[in-house]
C-alpha cells in the first residue's frame, strides 16, 4: 500500500494528570510522577470567558488540546483546517438527553441539544478561532485514534491541518456498556514535510489487526479505556525524540504502521 | 484551490419517505408525490418524511447485536438497486483492504440508546440493551463494515447535517492518494426523540409539511433515509456521472443559526466550483439545502440570487423527503445525480408563493433540460457547510 509521509508541527494534551503536552512530556521521559492533585477540567483561554465557564467538558478539553498544539506550531488557529475525533462524543449530555427523553421529553434544554452534535466541539472551536476553514468531526470507535490521523493525513500532505483526538469519562447508565473511565485529548498540528518539521510521521496501512501494544503498561498506566489514548505511544516515542516504528489500530482489521523520524 | 481529478460514481442507491431506490425517488419526484406524513411516530403534532416497513425488517439472526432503527434503514437502503451486488463486486475487483468506507450520520443508533433509558432496570441498562453495539457514533460504520465484508480504511463522519455529502470529499482525498482504490460512502438517519423533541426544542419545527422558500414557511419537517454510493477513478467508467469538484467550510457564527450574510456556505460553494474548474453559469442546477426555516432558506436564496445566472435552476427536494440530517447529504447527491442522468429537475414541493428574497433560479415547479452539471449543498449544526459538484459522464 501507498505511503503518506508527514511532519508533526505542534503537539497539545489535557488529562486530568496532565494539563499540558510540557507536563506529558516530561512523564513520559521519566522525568517527574505525573500530578498527584488532579485537575478537575481545563479553561482554555481562547474561548470567551462566558464559553469558559459554561462550556461541556467534551469542547474544553478538546479545545485546550487543540490550543497549545497551535501554540506549539507557532500557527494561527483561524488559518487550519480541522479534524475533530472522538469514539463516543459528549456522554454527559447523551446521557442528559436519553435520561430527559425517558423522563420528561418537552423540557429538553436546546443549548444542550445543539450541544449533543458529534462536531460540538469543532463547532466551539470555528467560532471562538473565527476560522472558515473546513471543519469535519469523526469516529472510528477504538480505532478512533489510527482512523483520524489518516485523514488529517491526507489533508497534511498539502497543507497544514490540525487534529484532535479526545474522549470523556461515560456518566450514568452509559457506564454499562462505555468502558471510558477518564478524559483524554491530544491535538497535532500536521505538515507537509516541505513545512521541515521537527519530526516526520511516514505512515502505512497494513492488513490485520494491530498485534497488543508494544508498552502496553503505557496503555494501561493511565486513561484506561479512553480511544483517545491510543496515541500514547506515539506520544512517548515524540517525547524522547525516539527514531521508532509503531503501530495503531485503525480499524477491526487494519492497522496504521507510524515510522517515526527526527 | 487546483482542480482535482473527477472520480467515476458507478453505482448510487437512496431509500427514503418518497420511494426505496431510484426508480421509486425519481417516479415520485416526477409525479410531486411527497412521502411526508403527519407525525405517527410520537405525540409532537408535525409531520415527517417516515420510511414505511422499517419496524417490519428486523435484521437477521446472525446481526441480532447491532438491532436498531437505524441499522435496519442501512440495511435496507444497502439492498436496494442492486448496490450489495455492486459493491461486492468492486471488493472482488479489488481486493477488500483497497476499498474503503466512509459513511455520515447526525445521531448513529441513539434511538436504542435513548429505548435503553426509557427500559433501565434499577437505574442500569438491561441485559439485552449491554449486548447492543448501537451506542455510539461509530455503530454505523462499523455495522455497514460487516455487512459489506468490507476491509479498507473506515470511517464515520459526524457533522450533523453536511455528514454524508462529506463524505465525498474524504473518498476523493483517500483515492487521490492511493490509499484506497474504490470507495463505498453514504450516510444513514432514523427518526429518533433525540431530533425531533431536540429540534422542536429550537422551535424549528413546522405543524403542516414544510414548505421550503415559501414567503409564509414555518420550520422543517424531520425525515429518516439511507443512500450510497459506489466511487471509483474514471478510467472505470467514462460514461458513469463523476464527481468533479468538492467545498467544505466552517461559519465561524452560531451553533444552530447559520451565517447571516451565508459567508460559510459561500466559501464552499466557490471551493467545489474551483475545485472542478467551473464558473457559476455552467452549473445546471443546485439541489438547495432548503430545511424551510426562516433563517436557513433566506441566507442560501440570497447567496443563490447573488452567486449564479438566471439559467442556473435551483430547489430544495425537502417537501418530498423531509429533512434527513445526517442523511441528507446522500439523498440529494442521488437526487442531482438522477437528474443528471434522467434529465429531471425536480421543483420545491409544497411551496405555493417564493419568498421575495428567491432569484430567478429557485423553481416551484418540475422542469426538465439536458443537463451536465449539478450542485448539491448540505449545511449543518455547529456552521458547517459542504457543496458538492457533480457531471454528467462522456457517452460511450
Amino acid at each position: 500500500m501507498n505511503t503518506l509521509e508527514i511532519g508533526v508541527a505542534g503537539i497539545g494534551v489535557w488529562s486530568p494528570q496532565w494539563p499540558s503536552w510540557d507536563v506529558a512530556q516530561a512523564a513520559l521521559c521519566g522525568k517527574v510522577e505525573a500530578a498527584a492533585e488532579a485537575a478537575s477540567r481545563p479553561a482554555p483561554t481562547l474561548l470567551p470567558p462566558a464559553e469558559r465557564r459554561r462550556a461541556p467538558e467534551a469542547v474544553l478539553i478538546a479545545v485546550e488540546a487543540a490550543q497549545q498544539a497551535c501554540a506549539m506550531a507557532l500557527r494561527e488557529p483561524r488559518d487550519l483546517a480541522h479534524v475533530f475525533a472522538s469514539a463516543y462524543g459528549d456522554l454527559p449530555v447523551n446521557d442528559y438527553l436519553c435520561a430527559t427523553l425517558a423522563r420528561a421529553p418537552g423540557e429538553i434544554s436546546p443549548t444542550r441539544f445543539h450541544n449533543s452534535v458529534h462536531n460540538a466541539a469543532a463547532g466551539y472551536w470555528a467560532i471562538a478561532t473565527g476560522c472558515m476553514r473546513s471543519s469535519t468531526a469523526v469516529s472510528a470507535g477504538d480505532s478512533t485514534f489510527g482512523a483520524a490521523l489518516l485523514e488529517t493525513a491526507l489533508i497534511a500532505r498539502n497543507e497544514a491541518v490540525l487534529l484532535v483526538v479526545s474522549d470523556v469519562a461515560a456518566v450514568g447508565p452509559l457506564q454499562d456498556v462505555i468502558a471510558c473511565r477518564s478524559s483524554f485529548a491530544v491535538a497535532f498540528v500536521l505538515a507537509p514535510v516541505t513545512a521541515h518539521p521537527s519530526s516526520r510521521l511516514r505512515l502505512r496501512l497494513c492488513d490485520g489487526a494491530a498485534p497488543l501494544a508494544q508498552d502496553a503498561a503505557l496503555l494501561q498506566a493511565n486513561h484506561q479505556g479512553n480511544p483517545a489514548a491510543a496515541s500514547l505511544l506515539l506520544l512517548a516515542a515524540l517525547a524522547r525524540r525516539q527514531a521508532t516504528t509503531l503501530l495503531a489500530n485503525a480499524g477491526p482489521q487494519l492497522t496504521l504502521e507510524m515510522e517515526i523520524s527526527f | 484551490m487546483s482542480r482535482i481529478p473527477p472520480l467515476a460514481i458507478t453505482a448510487f442507491t437512496a431509500t427514503c419517505a418518497a420511494g426505496r431506490g431510484r426508480d421509486a425517488l425519481a417516479a415520485a419526484l416526477a409525479s410531486r408525490t411527497g412521502g411526508l406524513r403527519r407525525n405517527d411516530f410520537n405525540d409532537l403534532s408535525c409531520w415527517i418524511g417516515r420510511v414505511a416497513g422499517i419496524e417490519q425488517a428486523p435484521l437477521q439472526a446472525a446481526w441480532r447485536a447491532w438491532e436498531s432503527r437505524n441499522h435496519r434503514l442501512a440495511w435496507l437502503g444497502l439492498h436496494q438497486d442492486g448496490f450489495h451486488e455492486q459493491a461486492q463486486a468492486a471488493i472482488e475487483r479489488y481486493g477488500a483492504t483497497r476499498v474503503a468506507l466512509i459513511v455520515g450520520t447526525s445521531t448513529s443508533s441513539i434511538g436504542e440508546t435513548e429505548r435503553a433509558y426509557r427500559e433501565l432496570d434499577e437505574g442500569h441498562f438491561n441485559a439485552e440493551q449491554r449486548q447492543r453495539r448501537g451506542h455510539a457514533a461509530h455503530a454505523l460504520g462499523a455495522f455497514v463494515q460487516q455487512a459489506l465484508a468490507v476491509r479498507g480504511p473506515c470511517l464515520t463522519i459526524a457533522t450533523a447535517c453536511s455528514s454524508s455529502a462529506k463524505v465525498f470529499a474524504s473518498a476523493q482525498r483517500l483515492l487521490h492518494a492511493g490509499i484506497a482504490d474504490a470507495a463505498i460512502v453514504g450516510g444513514v438517519d432514523t427518526l429518533c426523540g433525540s431530533v425531533l423533541y431536540g429540534f422542536n426544542s429550537l422551535e424549528l419545527v413546522s405543524s403542516e409539511p414544510c414548505r421550503p422558500f415559501d414567503v409564509q414557511r414555518s420550520g422543517l419537517s424531520l425525515g429518516e433515509a439511507a443512500g450510497f454510493a459506489l466511487l471509483e477513478n474514471v478510467s472505470a467508467d467514462k460514461s458513469a456521472p463523476r464527481l468533479v469538484g468538492y467545498g467544505e467550510s466552517a461559519d465561524a457564527h452560531h451553533m444552530s443559526a447559520p451565517h447571516p450574510q451565508g459567508l460559510g456556505a459561500e466559501r464552499a460553494l466557490r471551493d467545489a466550483l474551483e475545485r472542478a474548474g467551473l464558473e457559476p453559469h455552467e452549473v445546471d442546477y443546485i439541489n438547495l439545502h432548503g430545511t424551510a426555516s426562516r433563517q436557513n432558506d433566506e441566507v442560501e436564496a440570497k447567496l443563490i440570487a447573488r452567486a449564479f445566472p438566471a439559467t442556473t435552476l435551483a430547489s430544495s427536494t425537502k417537501g418530498w423527503t423531509g429533512h434527513t440530517l445526517g442523511a441528507a447529504g446522500i439523498v440529494e447527491a442521488n437526487i442531482a445525480l438522477l437528474a443528471l442522468e434522467r434529465g429531471l429537475v425536480p421543483g420545491t414541493l409544497n411551496t405555493q408563493t417564493l419568498d421575495p428574497v428567491c432569484g430567478p433560479q429557485i423553481q416551484i415547479d418540475n422542469r426538465e433540460g439536458n443537463l451536465r452539471i449539478a450542485l448539491s449543498n448540505s449545511f449543518g449544526f455547529g456552521g458547517n457547510n459542504c457543496c458538492l459538484a457533480f457531471a454528467a459522464g462522456v457517452a460511450a
